[in-house]
């Protein structure tokens, strides 16, 4: 039975953790906050950048001077994933799921014997997946630094990406990030990025504002293209690679904020359920000593 | 005809304008082209420069753009920029900065038309730099 004053210390402790873990609470909420309106202000552009590819994509049809990125390169040999987890850890099973979600895949993927190469943004998937699969890491991304996540991120990853397609290194890549569903809820997602999986265009008008839809009855006029639909694709295509994996990185801030606010009040209310159970063991045992010293000290009287 | 089109100017970031405009001059790859209401369809990437607004009441709104493409149709146009500021909020720095690590670029590059292309960008940044800093 542990004594009064281990009892105590014990209390205590707990009392600071549970201070720590509230106020890494807040933190995150506020975090949160920003990570979201960071999301919701670069969906605008996502949103654009899809109809405008569904548009031009559209237009071009099937033709055979689109770009290897889009249509790939015809075989499905070598794999890259991009697994974007976070930086930090204590927040719950975020980074975890989103590394299962992607091993579950790297797995089906080596069973059909297909090579499978990894570029991990982040430092706890790479921690994750290192031990195991060391060797096919191509790289891993540092955004540790980062604050707040700009394009020019995003973009860096991107022409990573698209170099190492130029160069041939793989056939078909896909992005692992989880998606922000709201606080409670991330959805670990993979999401292939080459060849691009562009929607017909009627396939993207769940995704378009609806205003676009009705008020405009030319979106899917024949458009004039400057210089010229191909280059124009061209030029277009790398930077919705980059544009996916920004939404992807924002989408993930989000979710990890939402997930470590989760645990940190999980954490916080564990902490004081706990300083409860401390605190009635802690009266008992008190009690328990009182009552002792008085029976010794009545005993003692009566033998007088 | 309507005197004035939606036009809205998008970076990654975020939505910097979505307002009615009476006219846009944007610097589309192939020239400099002004949109005016009822333009035909035109889809164009763009160089980086300066955008200029006209809106409804005729004051002149100026924004750095940096690459990507416009969207033009009739009613309105969209430009999809890689980063854009307002003029007010880009300072020299700034600028001079991208000017040096497109010089640094430029060294590390061997193929004459990468030099070239770089050269021509260059060019452009220069020109960003005049319209940014008031002589």
């Amino acid at each position: 039975m542990a004594s009064l004053k281990d009892l105590k210390n014990r209390i205590s402790s707990v009392k600071s953790t549970q201070k720590i873990t509230r106020a890494m609470q807040m933190v995150a909420a506020a975090k949160l906050r920003k990570a979201q309106e960071a999301a919701e202000a670069a969906r605008p552009y996502s949103e654009r950048m899809g109809a405008v590819l569904a548009n031009i994509a559209g237009s071009l049809g099937g033709d055979d001077d689109a770009p290897k990125l889009m249509t790939g390169t015809g075989k499905d040999d070598t794999h890259l994933l991009v697994v974007c987890t976070a930086e930090r850890g204590l927040c719950g099973g975020f980074n975890a799921q989103i590394v299962r979600r992607a091993r579950r895949d790297l797995e089906a993927l080596m069973a059909e014997g297909k090579t499978v190469k990894i570029i991990c943004v982040g430092k706890k998937g790479h921690d994750m997946l290192r031990r195991e699969f060391g060797k096919q890491i191509l790289e891993r991304v540092d955004l540790r630094e980062v604050k707040q996540i700009g394009f020019s991120d995003a973009d860096g990853i991107g022409k990573k990406i698209i170099g190492l397609f130029e160069e041939g290194e793989f056939d078909v890549c896909t992005l692992y990030y989880s998606e922000f569903k709201n606080v409670m809820t991330q959805t670990p997602t993979g999401q292939r990025i080459i060849p691009a999986a562009v929607e017909p265009e009627s396939g993207d008008a769940s995704d378009e504002p609806k205003r676009e839809n009705g008020e405009d009855p030319l979106r899917g006029a024949i458009y004039e293209y400057e210089p010229d639909a191909g280059s124009i694709l061209g030029d277009l295509i790398p930077r919705n690679i980059s544009v996916q994996i920004f939404h992807a990185l924002l989408e993930n801030a989000a979710g990890e904020m939402g997930a470590k606010m989760t645990a940190m009040d999980n954490a916080t209310r564990n902490a004081g359920e706990m300083i409860d159970d401390l605190s009635v063991q802690y009266n008992r045992q008190r009690q328990a000593q009182i009552t002792t010293e008085l029976t010794e000290i009545i005993s003692g009287a009566e033998a007088l | 005809m309507a005197d004035t089109f939606t036009f809205e100017l998008v970076s990654p970031e975020r939505l910097l304008v979505s307002s009615e405009a009476r006219q846009a001059v944007i610097p589309g790859s192939d020239g400099e082209m002004t949109v005016m209401p009822d333009h035909a369809p035109v889809m164009t990437t763009i160089n980086p420069g300066v955008v200029r607004v006209t809106d409804g009441s005729g004051t002149e709104e100026r924004y750095v753009i940096f690459g990507g493409f416009a969207d033009i149709l009739p009613a309105s146009c969209t430009v999809l920029a890689e980063s854009a500021i307002h003029v007010d909020d880009a300072n020299s720095e700034q600028v001079e900065g991208w000017i040096n690590e497109a010089h640094e670029r430029m060294e590390k590059m061997d193929s004459e038309e990468e030099k070239a292309d770089m050269a021509t960008y260059l060019h452009q940044l220069s020109t960003i730099k005049n319209t940014v800093i008031p002589a």
